[in-house]
């Protein structure tokens, strides 16, 4: 049985570049996306929704829809009011939060334009939209509240009711906290002889725009109700519907199949998957919801929708001193899943990696009649990266130096880890130095400067401006203690199991939930090195509630640092459960025992047993040592002791056409360290799209309303998802500094391009204006606002393109004027 | 409300079908929802992002804007069909060989799209690539991947 062998040593699987597992299917279209799933008498449901963004429902007439061919019933929120429940808002952040009611279909008042009014079922999509369109409703138009500032006043109720549009103020202090001096002391020192930079940055509404359209299946036949969905979070989904509909948890199961991407878009629990779940079992018959993409973008949540106001403190030679951020955050017209959160993950982000000994952050979050916003890629992190970099560039501006050596002077040295934040977060490990280095040679830094110089002193109509990010993020969410600490109403934990198939393959059960990060790929990688079994003999699994019976999904960055650890410790788990057995086997004592590359050896012998003949004696389980179980199958639940924090030096030059405002990228090049890597394949793919979708906050995309709060940009005409021809080739690389809080060091990448390069890309676009006197251009950068801020000093308007004059008066006002920093030009 | 249908005969993939479709059914759903064509997708209501591409007679269309009535006596080629004997076609490889898809969503009528671009221009620069997958719409890969993944096939071409 224990034959010896000369095994040839084995490449470790962690580092290669390995193509996909996951691409075949979808290469060839044998895919199983949920709006492809068809089940026998299914029924069709198509939406009713208002055109209103704030208004009564004083009557609905469905009479002629009902009695339209195919139709199986309409729903109105009336019809539902007393089941329906409300949709479920896991992230209170303050005990006094104030929040509507947040109802699946409307019942007697909607709040944003495009929420859901009555549900038409039908024996086709089709004659449930014909139907649709039949349902005659009638509203009463209601004073909106569109402007988050004029909502912030007061000015005019979201929601009567409540009395006003703050939901809750969350406030963090360095001082109060223990973690840094009085922010105040910083600022008043500041003023005299000090910099003091006074900004006001807009962070606009952006919309996640997953390629596919959020779909929902809900079978309540059999013993479980079965829900396919396009989401990415089918456990919490699970545990929500269970908690709000009334539902055994028992009796449901969720199943996220092939999903077409989220970004956070389908980290929700949303109306139409309540709707559709009680659709299914108000007439018994499976019933499917497919959105069009307009319904997607106008009724799926939103993301970012802040002001921020910031106050940096310095001394005249750049060091800082302290931070103040106040920001207004939109919430819309609902708090989601997480929304009140999610702009308090960036309250931990603003300080990043410079040593700010003193700092300060509020955000007041506000109601207002628009669509309600909520996880979007790096979720309060991109706007906390941005202000803090556009800031840093300013404060390298006044001083008179390179914007790399103001950050430099100011960034946490390799040799000074770990260190502890003035917002109470321990940053394990790091190297700014090393990544920033490899960033300004991989990039030509010291040529395109030189360019830079050449074209000003010439006059050239293109100018160039080079943008620089210097970012870090906490990801790898979350410490379950932290989350608790933040008042969120679950854990951070992730949990996965291994199962050994008699026939020598693995099956890897996984709690997160990927849709499109290639998991069945790196964690694969990741077990084959650690049993030593064949990459392609394992299979991962994941995404339906009764195969992965645990977890809690995917976002924040945290799947493989999260998830991956919980995988490791489950193959750990196996191999101590195999060893007593392979002692068995060799007769030899388990001490003896080494395990490497997939096989037990008694050590100074020749003598070994492979763990896939293990696996086989186990199932067979003739001879295994007494008390032993027949299993080497176990799992493992992984809480993070830490966040982890990857970082990276984003480098941007743009080519401005100062006559037209025309911007062309030249050149985009970044160094991340993200710890080690598992797959190199698979991480530059999330970076270079993480990379496009900052890039398209920095100069295209924004949620537009007109003054009666309609999405203007609801399809693909106006909302502007970059193209291929918009965007160019990257130059992207790493530095290693393992992280020291996950075996594999490993720090998470899916969010980092997102976060690091609005920044870069604005910082670029204000660098090539600077000689013009420009000092800030608002998101999107369009043509229209680069050539309004040249002109502005002309004496035009500037169009909206500049933030800072808005600043000022939320300042000290005595000051407002002394400080000309505070003048934005 | 009562509909009429018209018969229509195209053949998908190499399998010809004769079905009756309402007037107004397009393309794409009769594909998807008649003929089981589940392959190519749906991403948008306005035409613009070229997830449901398939090919019409050779040349590549988006099947959101062409009514299956106009495809009658036509012979459409999915992504389903694009795979012989086993073998994938090489712009198939080449995607996944420069990971040139995450999600996938988009993958369909990306792969659909540079065939044609291919066909008409066999050696493309990276511009013409680019400007050639106007488009196509992707959220996941920035586009770099999917443009070396061209490129790729471009070479293998040659
Ligand atoms: S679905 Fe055809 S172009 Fe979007
Ligand atoms: S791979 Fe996800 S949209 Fe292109």
């Amino acid at each position: 049985m224990t034959v010896t062998e000369d095994r040839p040593s084995v490449e470790p699987e962690i580092g290669q570049a390995r193509k996909r597992k996951e691409d075949y299917r979808l290469i060839t279209g044998r895919t199983r996306w949920t709006d492809n799933i068809v089940l026998p008498g299914m029924l069709h449901l198509a939406m009713v929704r208002s055109p209103f963004a704030h208004a009564t429902i004083t009557a609905i007439d469905a009479s002629e829809a009902r009695n339209a061919p195919n139709v199986v019933a309409v729903l109105t929120g009336a019809d539902v009011a007393e089941v329906q429940g409300p949709l479920p808002c896991a992230w209170p952040i303050t005990e006094d939060q104030k929040a509507p009611v947040h109802p699946a279909i409307a019942v007697d008042r909607v709040a944003f334009a495009g929420e859901v009014v009555a549900v038409v079922i039908a024996r086709s999509a089709v004659a449930a939209r014909d139907a649709a369109e039949l349902v005659d409703v009638d509203y009463e138009d209601l004073p909106a509240a569109l402007d988050l500032k004029d909502a912030a006043a007061d000015t005019t109720l979201a929601h009567p009711d409540l009395g006003t549009n703050t939901s809750a103020t969350w406030i963090f202090d360095s001082a109060e906290a223990g973690t840094g001096s009085p922010v105040e002391d910083a600022i008043s020192t500041a003023r005299d002889g000090g910099i003091l930079l006074e900004r006001e940055y807009r962070q606009q509404r952006l919309i996640p725009a997953f390629m596919e359209p959020r779909s929902t299946v809900v079978d309540p036949t059999g013993e479980q109700i079965t829900m396919w969905s396009a989401t990415q979070v089918p456990h919490i989904l699970k545990i929500m519907l269970a908690m709000t509909q009334g539902i055994p948890e028992s009796k449901l199961r969720v199943i996220a199949p092939d999903v077409g991407g989220g970004f956070g878009g389908k980290l929700q629990v949303t109306p139409e998957e309540v709707i559709t779940l009680m659709a299914a079992r108000r007439t018994g018959k499976p019933c499917k919801y497919t959105e069009t993409r307009s319904e997607s973008l106008m009724a799926g949540h939103h993301g970012r929708d802040q002001w921020q106001k910031l106050t940096l403190a310095a001394t005249a030679d750049g060091t800082v001193t302290g931070l103040k951020v106040e920001l207004l955050a939109d919430m819309g017209a609902y708090l989601g899943l997480v929304t009140p959160g999610i702009p308090i993950l960036g309250a931990f982000m603003f300080n990043a990696i410079y040593k700010f000994p003193a700092y300060h952050f509020s955000c007041t979050n506000i109601f207002t009649n628009k669509t309600w916003t909520d996880a979007y890629r790096g979720a309060g992190r991109p706007e906390a990266t941005f202000a803090i970099e556009r800031l840093m560039d300013e404060l390298a501006h006044e001083v008179g130096v390179d914007p790399l050596a103001i950050r430099e002077k100011n960034w946490i040295k390799h040799e000074e880890f770990p260190f502890a934040t003035v917002a109470g977060l321990e940053y394990d490990s790091g190297n700014y130095e090393a990544a920033t280095a490899k960033a300004r040679e991989l990039f030509g830094y010291d040529e395109l400067r030189a360019e830079q110089k050449r074209r000003r002193e010439s006059g050239d109509p293109v100018q160039l401006g080079i943008g620089v990010s210097t970012f870090t993020e906490m990801c790898g969410l979350a410490p379950s203690r932290v989350l608790g600490s933040l008042n969120y109403g679950a854990g951070g934990w992730e949990h996965a199991s291994v199962r050994m198939l008699p026939t020598g393959k693995v099956e890897v059960i996984t709690g997160t939930s990927a849709h499109g990060q290639g998991h069945a790929t790196a964690f694969s990688q990741i077990i084959a090195d650690r049993l030593g079994v064949a990459f392609d003999d394992i299979e991962v699994l994941h995404g339906d509630t009764q195969v992965s019976h645990k977890g809690l999904d995917t976002y924040g960055s945290r799947s493989l640092v999260v998830g991956g650890e919980a995988l490791v410790r489950a193959a750990d788990k196996v191999i101590e459960r195999a060893r007593p057995i392979a002692a068995h086997m060799l007769e030899a004592s388990a001490d003896d025992l080494d395990f490497e590359a997939g096989r037990f050896s008694v050590r100074g012998t020749d003598q070994g047993v492979a763990m896939a003949e293990i696996a086989l004696a186990v199932f067979a389980a003739h001879d295994l040592p007494d008390g032993v179980e027949p299993s080497l199958d176990a799992e493992a639940t992984y809480d993070p002791v830490n966040f982890n924090y990857p970082h990276g030096t984003h480098l941007c030059a743009l080519e401005i056409d100062t006559e037209t405002g025309g911007v062309r990228m030249r050149k985009y090049a970044c160094v991340d360290d993200i710890g080690n890597v598992i797959n190199p394949l698979i991480v530059a793919g999330q970076v270079h799209g993480g990379l496009v979708q900052g890039i398209a906050q920095a100069l295209w995309e924004e949620a537009v309303h007109d003054d009666a709060g309609t999405l203007v940009s609801a399809s693909f005409v106006d909302y502007l998802v970059p193209t291929a021809a918009d965007t160019i080739s990257f130059d992207i690389e790493h530095t290693t500094t393992p992280a020291l809080t996950n075996s594999l060091g490993t720090k998470g990448v899916g969010e980092a391009g997102t976060i690091a390069s609005t920044p870069a890309v604005v910082n670029a676009v204000v660098d090539a204006l600077r000689p013009f006197g420009v000092s800030d251009v608002r998101m999107p950068c369009t043509p229209e606002r680069i050539w309004k801020a040249i002109h502005a000093r002309d004496g035009a308007d500037d169009g909206g393109g500049a933030t800072a004059e808005a600043a000022m008066p939320h300042f000290d006002e005595d000051q407002a004027g002394a400080n000309d920093e505070g003048a934005g030009r | 409300m009562s509909r009429t249908t018209v018969p229509v005969t195209i053949t998908v993939d190499g399998t010809r079908y004769t079905d009756e479709v309402e007037p107004r059914t397009l393309l794409v759903h009769y594909l998807r929802e008649q003929v089981g064509k589940v392959g190519t997708v749906v991403g948008c209501d306005t035409s613009n992002c070229g997830a449901c591409t398939v090919h019409l007679d050779g040349r590549s269309v988006k099947s959101c804007n062409v009514l299956a009535v106009q495809a009658d006596g036509s012979e459409i080629t999915t992504v389903e069909g694009l795979e012989k004997d086993g073998v994938l076609h090489p712009v198939q490889q080449a995607f996944h060989d420069c990971h040139g898809l995450q999600c996938g969503y988009c993958t369909p009528g990306m792969i659909m799209q540079s065939i044609d671009l291919l066909n008409e221009n066999p050696d493309p620069s990276e511009e013409e690539i680019r400007s050639g997958l106007e488009g196509n719409l992707c959220r996941c890969t920035g586009y770099h991947n999917i443009v070396k993944a061209v490129q790729q096939a471009a070479g293998g071409a040659r």
